[in-house]
């Protein structure tokens, strides 16, 4: 997610700089919004360079979270029209990504502190670009017209000059979206992650894919 | 007790090594073992991966989803403590360029990284050093790596060949546990019969990739990995390791079948707590400790060795990082494995009115030749990839189980290539645990999906990508070197170093056939490159030391007026004072290093045994 970041590439990291990098480009030249006094920079302390790894972290534990319950309304909202539920998995906010995407804007880093200005700017033009088109915030709006204001933003290198900064703004929502939903159980399963199980073997693939792929 | 406070030391050690990574480990099993008492100085804090690593742990249990912050900077849960690109209180000093204009600065974050021409320095502060996240890769040598000058005209050669050194690789090897194949490949060398582990399947991408790559002629075979496959029979290994000494036997049989398996699931690079992979803390020290013949002090920092009246070492001085007391300790014998660069900064900072330009330094190259390994990447996401059943391709958490040796020895001697150094392709893929954003990629390739139709894209996608990494060897050059800032100094008080680099064309071009390399290798799989293929290599490369294979400053040779240690690795103007790092390299071949830096350690300790022997030292 740290798209800036210099790739060492221990094996995982690699894939995961890699890729970011090549995906986000299309963020880096137009800065999103305004500086704005909501982005005021959170007051928590960093975690230090020897943090207790052997712990089960929960948001709000190491520094206090940021989102009132309107702008809350208008996280989840958007959450779930990016990961909605279906008949594989359930959507974002019922497996607590909100809660992740408040500990991300609020945490005492400089991405996190910049993300945070484009987080809370964003969901401040989302409710009342809303509120213009339909007079009410967007959590409020039915699917069809959360749509309709989605797909003006929804792509970056489509959208239309005066959507360039809210659509910067969709796509770094999204980016965190897909973190916090597939690094959960549930996101790992919907997605054909099954390992983190230790095994007496490495097991020998299915045939099915060999065969898809010529190998067999 | 072996874990001793300052105050608890003896008097004297027949010999005290400085630094417990890859070089101060295996010099601490071997001396120990060998029945002379040692006392190992860290710098870092102790650790301990038996109890302190998460194995299991999810992204989710971790803040941040574990994301990559400057406090960690390869992610939450990386075996790394106190370091990274910067490390607390310890600062060092780096130059963008040669414009008169750009001056040194102080290395500061791990996010912007200035020009490629610039010096970044990754460093961890714990017992074991960088062996308990380190990728693993184990490769060795091969004999035109020890001898490159003579080969092609540049560079330097090594004081000995590659058949001096090979039986301390199979003693390495042996010892810690590397699974890989016998190919028979030029320059690839072969590891004798029952010395390799057996190497686990490929994963699927990986047999796909082997597939294609074959009509392009590179071979993809399997890797060498640091990662006990199965479990090993420490009394076979002991005895072959010890032969004649029934109580190193012992000792080392033990370690050995106290370490379980790898069972093919959680990240390596946190470390691993059964022991399956290579870390000096679970491989090298146990049975040091064990032997009763070790001591070590957590938290010691060196600041320099000392120098008795007959111009030998006499011990070292460091600084307890608990009571910021300089404590001073005595040696008859001084290893210094503090990792290339940071030994050379001990002797460079080891003035006295008989060496005024530091210890071990009378040829002036004491922080000279300094190498990194050349690296550039790229990502492919392949469509034949997409879809697959859902199925487990983990495998040894985040280890490559395939790689691309270097193949093009003939077309490089003949001049073909344009640059006279080759690569190997490093390969990470399969359906690995997503972590924060590694998924990043779908905003790209959906083109802005969300809602269910993006859930379906997710499934679609996932496994699909390959990123290829190259890793080449680099030549060392005039340009490239550490030296002490005359003015910062680092909490403790210790002058700290800056650094110079430049990569020359041989480098560059090198780098710009990766990316030529792995686009013909993506589309070959009928893929597309994620990211953009880089002709001009200034573009494509990463900075120095990126790769984290820093070696060189401390170079070995035959010739006492160009070179700081001899072909053991000793001293030429103070002969009880040993390197064991990646100092001594005058060369860094593509492979990465830390085999041979073990493999050089063994060697070295071996020597010092037979002249302590001798009484010659
Ligand atoms: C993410 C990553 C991946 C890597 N992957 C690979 C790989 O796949 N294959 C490979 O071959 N290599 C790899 N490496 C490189 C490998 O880690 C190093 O080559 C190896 O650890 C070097 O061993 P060393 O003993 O010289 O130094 P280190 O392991 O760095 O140990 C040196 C120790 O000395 C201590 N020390 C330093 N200064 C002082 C002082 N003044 N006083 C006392 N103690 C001091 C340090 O705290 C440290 O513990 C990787 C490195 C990283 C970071
Ligand atoms: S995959 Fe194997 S070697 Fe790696 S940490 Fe897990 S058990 Fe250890």
């Amino acid at each position: 997610m740290n798209i800036t970041e210099f790739p060492r590439i221990s094996r995982r990291e690699a894939i995961q700089w890699v890729i970011a990098a090549g995906a986000s480009a299309a963020l880096m030249p137009s800065q999103a919004f305004a500086a704005d006094a909501s982005a005021a920079a959170p007051s928590g302390k960093p975690y230090g360079t020897d943090p207790l790894l052997n712990h089960t972290y929960h948001p709000g534990e190491l520094w206090p979270l940021t989102l009132g319950p309107d702008q809350r309304g208008t996280v989840v909202a958007l959450c779930d029209l990016i990961i909605p539920a279906d008949d594989r998995s359930p959507s974002a906010s019922a497996v607590g990504v909100p809660d992740f995407i408040d500990e991300w804007i609020s945490a005492p880093y400089a991405q996190q502190a910049a993300d945070r200005a484009v987080v809370l700017d964003g969901l401040k033009w989302i409710d009342a670009e809303s509120g213009r088109r339909f007079g009410r915030p967007f959590a409020g709006l039915d699917a069809t017209q959360q749509t309709r204001i989605a797909d003006d933003i929804a792509w970056l290198p489509k959208a239309k000059p005066e959507h360039q900064s809210a659509a910067t703004f969709f796509a770094l929502f999204r980016n965190l979206v897909t973190t916090g939903f597939y690094t959960t159980p549930a996101g790992m399963k919907d997605i054909g992650f099954i390992g983190n199980v230790a095994l007496a073997k490495f097991p020998d693939p299915p045939k099915e894919a060999l065969a898809k792929l010529g190998l067999s | 007790m072996p874990f001793v406070a300052s105050s608890k030391t003896r008097p004297e050690y027949d010999v005290i090594i400085v630094g417990s990574g890859a070089g101060g480990g295996t010099s601490a099993y071997v001396l120990a073992l060998s029945g002379v008492k040692v006392l190992m100085l860290e710098a870092g804090r102790n650790y301990d991966p038996v109890k302190e690593t998460p194995m299991f742990q999810t992204p989710g249990q971790a803040p941040l989803r574990a994301a990559s912050t400057p406090d960690k900077h390869f992610g939450f849960h990386d075996a790394t403590v106190d370091g990274g690109w910067t490390s607390p209180g310890e600062p060092y000093m780096t130059r963008r360029s040669d414009k008169p204009a750009d001056t040194f600065h102080e290395a500061k974050d791990h996010v912007a990284f200035g020009t490629k021409q610039e010096w970044i320095w990754w460093r961890t502060r714990m017992l074991g050093g960088r062996t308990n996240h380190w990728g693993r890769i184990s490769l060795r040598m091969g004999p035109y790596d020890f001898k490159p000058r003579s080969r092609d005209g540049l560079g330097l050669d090594w004081p000995f060949t590659y058949e001096e050194l090979a039986p301390y690789y199979d003693k390495v090897e042996s010892l810690v546990g590397v699974w890989g194949t016998n190919e028979g490949l030029e320059n690839t060398p072969d590891s004798p019969n029952n010395t390799l582990l057996p190497a686990p399947r490929p994963r699927v991408p990986e047999m796909y990739l082997k597939k294609h790559a074959a009509k392009l002629g590179i071979p993809v075979i399997p890797s060498h990995m640091a990662i006990m496959s199965r479990k090993m029979n420490g009394a076979r290994i002991a005895k072959a390791l010890h032969p004649g000494d029934a109580n190193a036997q012992k000792l080392s049989a033990d370690g050995i079948n106290a370490r379980q398996a790898c069972f093919w699931a959680t990240p390596c690079g946190r470390g691993c707590n059964i022991k399956a992979n290579y870390q000096s803390t679970t491989v090298n020290l146990p049975p040091a400790l064990a032997s009763g013949n070790l001591d070590i002090v957590t938290d010691a920092m060196v600041r320099e060795v000392s120098v008795g009246a007959d111009g030998k070492a006499a011990g070292v001085h460091y600084v307890d990082k608990k009571t910021r007391q300089d404590v001073h300790v005595k040696g008859r014998i001084v290893i210094l494995a503090a990792s290339g660069c940071e030994s050379a900064r001990i002797l460079l900072n080891s003035r006295s009115a008989r060496f005024p330009d530091g210890l071990a330094n009378s040829s002036g190259k004491v922080g000279r030749y300094l190498m990194d390994t050349v690296g550039a990447g790229l990502t492919g996401q392949i469509p034949a990839l997409e879809n697959l059943p859902v199925f487990n391709d983990e495998g040894a958490g985040g280890s490559m189980h395939s790689y691309v040796p270097w193949w093009l020895y003939k077309e490089q001697l003949a001049g073909k290539l344009g640059f006279a150094r080759g690569y190997h392709i490093e390969i990470s893929t399969g359906r690995q645990m997503p972590g924060a954003g590694s998924l990043g990629f779908l905003d790209s390739v959906t083109q802005g999906a969300y809602g269910k139709r993006y859930k379906e894209e997710a499934r679609r996608y996932y496994g699909s990508t390959i990123h290829l990494a190259g890793r080449g060897e680099m030549i060392p050059n005039d340009d490239s070197f550490c030296e002490i800032d005359p003015d910062r100094k680092d909490a403790w008080g210790i002058p700290v170093l800056r650094f110079k680099f430049k990569w020359s064309d041989h480098e560059t071009k090198q780098a710009a056939h990766m990316h030529a390399t792995f686009r013909s290798m993506i589309e070959g799989m009928g893929g597309r490159v994620l990211g953009t293929p880089q002709t001009d290599g200034n573009k494509a490369i990463y900075p120095g030391g990126g790769i984290i294979h820093e070696v060189g400053t401390t170079c070995m040779g035959a010739d006492p007026k160009a070179t700081v240690l001899n072909p053991f690795c000793q001293a030429w103007d103070v002969k009880n004072l040993f390197v064991a790092d990646g100092g001594p390299f005058v060369s860094n071949a593509d492979k990465n290093p830390t085999l041979s830096i073990m493999a050089l350690a063994w060697r070295t300790c071996d020597h010092v045994m037979a002249e302590m022997k001798k009484g010659n030292i």
